[in-house]
């Protein structure tokens, strides 16, 4: 009974939630539409949407330099937003946050800086079987440039991996990079046992936490890790915007990325001294009005109970798998414990782009292809999947109507 | 759900589950890949070309969504027998059916059943996959991407 009251108020809480979200009422093919790829990216409450504009309408300006009222005024804003993701990741120090473009940058990042920094010819760069190709692209062309190997963590077919494997996997590893949440099959993985006996080798660790920051509470000095990256657009944030954390003593002592202005200190044509970090790594004018609308992502986040939007999320997808574990010719990926909130599916002899086109058509958006995890759809044997993923303003309405998509084209490949 | 009914008519599904020329051919005059990555859609197309450049054979084989399957089933349909001449003027009326307004008239024959793809923007080149494979086999070039 407890849960059922408990389960109402969370509906009242994530109903008000969803109406600050304008774009849920367009309509898509002449039928409201029905947002399940916030896995790909989500949508933006008021709050970002209207900071964003009041910056640009009110206080644009370029920010680090400037002795002017505007360009003092939002280089503060600016680097207010920087404590608050510090405060948001539970950092110890604002100057371990990098904003980067997003978290593909943020792995790029560290494949060349971190890279140039510990890895030497035969080292190994240790990855998992579910990583998305922006946490394997740079480290294969990092090894590439390093001499290094790339070894890869196995998983089972419901998408766990194999701890067992790990304490021997990290044999001459010098770098462990690992997703906290996978994109496909919605594997949360045990970051800090993963993390705690990588660092009992002396591993350098880095998680890939794109997939989680919008769906649970992230603290890493609790995980341990030494970077932890992730991308605004995916915590109803706007794109363009991403951030790096990294352990302070290592973010010294990496080289810098790419270099231009604001990572100085000083410039001549003789010698040049590097600023320190968080500076180091942001060359150039950043995306001021992005990290701005982050802080008024972060900021909105801070009066929503993470459990909440958690609990609301497992009980939708509940629904939804159940509906589809009724139906017959369904094939249903990822399925470990307390798993993330996507649903990675395919429907038996209907090729997923037929299948996203009539979905489509229902105006229900889901996303269909290899999802950037092509070892992924290798490991599976299938050319691709369809992927319906949930976030805190869809409603069992949407699962409803999903459900209904899917049993259409069914009918309609019959 | 016209659009879609247009698209996915019947005669689209039909050639999809069962489609026309589906093997491979022992010994082509000319045959080449095609693929599109964005779709994972696979193709192979098989040609005999005769010596007063008739197609006199053609075929294909591979993977992929039902658009692509049933566009490559009616094209082999639609070019056995023909010369290369009326395959290139095909080849271009198809292209212009499938990614413009051109209004869709009666002689264009079972060219109408995929047009409906226009509305799509996202799948012509499934559609159009099958075509600029043939097109490369007879050009010998052995490859066709659509990206």
């Amino acid at each position: 009974m407890m849960q059922l009251v408990r389960l109402g108020q969370v509906r009242l809480v994530m109903n008000s939630l969803r109406a600050e979200f304008p774009v849920l009422k367009t309509k898509v093919h002449g039928k409201p539409l029905v947002y399940l790829d916030s896995a790909a990216s989500t949508q933006k409450p008021l709050a970002v949407i209207e900071a964003m504009d009041a910056c640009l309408r009110e206080g644009y300006s370029n920010v680090h330099r400037g002795v002017h009222a505007l360009s003092q005024r939002l280089s503060a804003k600016y680097e207010a937003v920087r404590a608050q993701v510090a405060d948001f990741l539970n950092a110890e120090d604002a100057r371990e946050i990098v904003f980067c473009k997003g978290t593909t940058d943020a792995l790029n990042l560290l494949a060349n800086s971190l890279g140039a920094l510990l890895l030497e010819k035969g080292d190994k760069v240790l990855l998992t079987a579910m990583e998305h190709h922006a946490n394997i692209v740079p480290w294969q062309m990092a090894c590439q440039r390093f001499g290094a190997e790339l070894v890869v963590l196995p998983m089972d077919a419901r998408g766990v991996l194999s701890l067992e494997a790990l304490d021997e996997a990290l044999d001459g590893v010098k770098i462990f990079a690992m997703a906290h949440v996978s994109n496909v099959l919605g594997t949360v993985n045990p970051i800090r046992e993963m993390v705690r006996r990588a660092k009992e080798k002396g591993v350098v660790t880095i998680v890939d936490g794109a997939q989680a920051v919008a769906h649970l509470s992230v603290d890493v000095r609790d995980l341990g890790c030494d970077f932890y990256v992730f991308s605004g657009h995916k915590l109803y944030g706007p794109t363009a915007v991403g951030v790096l954390y990294g352990r302070y003593d290592l973010l010294e002592a990496m080289p810098p990325y790419q270099g231009g202005g604001d990572m100085i200190l000083s410039v001549s044509f003789e010698k040049t001294l590097y600023a320190k970090a968080p500076l180091k790594f942001e060359a150039g004018t950043p995306a001021i009005v992005e990290v701005i609308g982050l802080g008024a992502a972060l900021n909105w986040l801070k009066n929503i109970d993470f459990k909440e939007i958690a609990r609301h999320e497992h009980h939708l997808y509940a629904l939804a798998e159940e509906g589809m574990r009724q139906l017959e010719g369904v094939r249903i990926y990822g399925e470990a414990e307390g798993k993330s909130a996507l649903l990675a599916f395919s429907l038996v002899g209907i090729h997923p782009h037929d299948a996203g086109t009539i979905m489509d058509d229902q105006g229900v958006a889901v996303r269909v292809g290899h999802h950037c995890a092509e070892p992924v759809m290798h490991f599976f044997k299938v050319p691709a999947m369809i992927r319906a993923s949930f976030a805190l303003y869809n409603n069992e309405e949407d699962v409803e109507r999903f459900l209904q998509a899917v049993k259409l084209t069914q009918e309609m490949f019959q | 759900m016209n659009d879609l009914k247009a698209l996915y008519q019947e005669v689209i599904l039909d050639h999809s589950k069962k489609p026309r020329n589906f093997y491979a051919i022992e010994n082509p005059s000319h045959q080449a890949l095609g693929h599109n990555p964005l779709c994972g859609d696979n193709l192979k197309v098989f040609v005999v070309l005769d010596g007063q450049g008739v197609i006199e054979e053609v075929s294909f084989v591979g993977e992929g969504c039902a658009i692509s399957k049933a566009s490559a089933s009616l094209m082999t349909e639609m070019v056995k027998g023909k010369s290369l001449a009326d395959f290139e003027a095909l080849y271009h009326l198809f292209h212009q059916v499938a990614t413009t307004d051109t209004p869709i008239v009666e002689e264009m024959g079972k060219l109408r059943v995929l047009a409906g793809v226009r509305e799509y923007p996202a799948r012509v080149k499934c559609a159009t996959l099958a075509w600029h494979t043939l097109e490369a086999a007879l050009h010998n070039r052995e490859i066709a991407q659509t990206e």
